[in-house]
């Protein structure tokens, strides 16, 4: 049985898929919660931190999987943190480049993707063991995840918080705005939702299979 | 399992290992980084100008056109808009031509970093009338609300900077108060939960109007509309 998983090696397709779905960073592994609830306002600033990261985690877990042999393992995570570190850096002139207004909007969370513990998470668990390719679809799959985890809370509250949808009015002048929606505690409501939902879902597939497996 | 097995002598690294790790990757690392700074930097310097000159009629309101002028020590002279090394003011014109004020940088420690800010003067009515945040990093949620607080705001749409009649100072400093606390028109309600951002931004602009404000008076006339654009009438 061991044996037959090890001769069959990790399929780059499932390495990829599983960040969106199966094991998605915000809504199964709950991780990185610090962007999640705060720049989560609008639809356009999640879009913006998801690919932020998305690059941030692409690059590091690449770079951390082609130095993954010269790297002694006693300090193996201050190395880690000085590669992610190096990329938030340069996300950071990037998006300056990019747009002024972006950066401001974005502003402290920029640095902070340092300390995201997505980053440093798939770099120990899954960069530092494997092949660059894989670790690179691990990467995607997980950033896109978290990107799309972004996604969900950011458009709901701008939809329910300011009447539009990445700037676009949708209900026209006389929606009444739910404000507490796109200040912090509009996070944890909206990230509460969804995680009802997920786990809702979760249950009701664990009591299908079990069922299935009895009637088997 | 044996303690032999537990216990693999590569699991030591040498004292030498770690240290070429951590040199070269550091290496590399702030190589890119340079790299990555010096290809980035003139493009947001330029995004960073064209940021402040949206800014300068956004806290001029009437003004349709700016023009940049430079400090030179006696009096002010025209200057171009991302001329480094000199300390500018931005006048403001509307479409006929006349100054509507002059918008003047000031800048200060917040919370987090450094906060840099933009503040419209109208020499007729003598008063701050907007403010713009160019430069901030401080906290979304908390610190941030110094320029999205309609309370506070409101502070600088008609702040008194009036001079005195030596026209030598302000005819009264500008005062920091308590939220909820502003009587005259020459003081700052500051904000409380931001308190140090909002009382932040409020000295800068006091120590900075304090200087500036006084000397942009003195020298009103040298505020010129920049030539009109050719193929217009005049």
């Amino acid at each position: 049985m061991t044996s037959a998983t090890i001769d069959q090696g990790p399929n780059p397709t499932d390495e990829f898929v599983k960040g969106l779905w199966k094991q998605n960073p915000v809504f199964v592994q709950v991780l990185g919660m610090c962007p999640v609830l705060a720049v989560t306002n609008t639809g356009l600033n999640a879009l913006a931190m998801g690919l932020a990261t998305l690059f941030v985690l692409l690059m590091s877990s690449t770079v951390v999987s082609l130095i993954r042999n010269l790297v002694p393992k006693q300090v193996r995570i201050v190395t880690y943190i000085l590669v992610i570190a190096t990329f938030v850096t340069v996300v950071d002139y990037l998006i300056q480049a990019i747009s002024v207004d972006l950066h401001k909007a974005l502003g402290a969370f920029i640095s902070l993707i340092v300390v995201n513990c997505l980053i440093l998470g798939r770099a120990e668990a899954f960069a530092s063991k494997n092949t660059p390719a894989l670790a690179a679809l691990d990467a995607l799959g997980m950033g896109l995840g978290f990107t799309l985890g972004l996604l969900c809370l950011g458009s709901v509250r701008e939809v329910v918080g300011m009447g539009s949808l990445f700037g676009v009015s949708l209900f026209g002048a006389h929606y009444q705005q739910w404000v507490v929606m796109i200040l912090p505690p509009g996070g944890f409501f909206t990230l509460a939702a969804w995680l009802l939902i997920f786990n809702h879902r979760k249950q009701k597939q664990a009591a299908a299979a079990v069922a299935a497996e009895e009637a088997a | 399992m044996t303690a032999t097995t537990q216990t693999p002598p590569a699991a030591k690294a040498s004292a030498l290992a770690m240290y070429r790790t951590l040199v070269g990757v550091g290496l590399v690392c702030g190589l890119l980084i340079v790299v990555v700074f010096q290809g980035t930097a003139p493009i947001i310097r330029q995004n960073r100008i064209e940021a402040r000159s949206r800014a300068v009629l956004q806290v001029l309101p009437g003004a349709v056109v700016s023009r940049a002028f430079a400090w030179t020590g006696s009096g002010f002279e025209p200057a171009a808009a991302d001329a480094a090394g000199v300390e500018l003011v931005f006048a403001g014109f509307d479409a006929a031509g006349s100054l509507v004020g002059v918008a003047l940088e000031a800048q200060g420690m917040g919370y987090q970093d450094v906060v840099k800010v933009l503040y419209g003067y109208d020499p007729r009515s003598q008063t701050v009338v907007g403010l713009a945040v160019l430069d901030s990093r401080e906290t979304p949620g908390l610190g941030d609300r110094a320029e999205t607080d309609p309370a506070y705001v409101a502070n600088f749409k008609a702040l008194d900077v009036s001079l005195n009649d030596a026209r030598d100072a302000l005819a009264h400093e500008i005062e920091v108060v308590k939220p909820g606390t502003k009587t005259a028109a020459w003081q700052i309600d500051t904000i409380s939960g931001a308190t140090i951002t909002s009382s932040a931004i409020a000295n800068m602009i006091a120590a900075g109007a304090a200087e500036d404000v006084v000397r942009v008076a003195a020298h009103l006339d040298a505020f010129t509309a920049p030539p009109a654009p050719e193929g217009s009438s005049r």
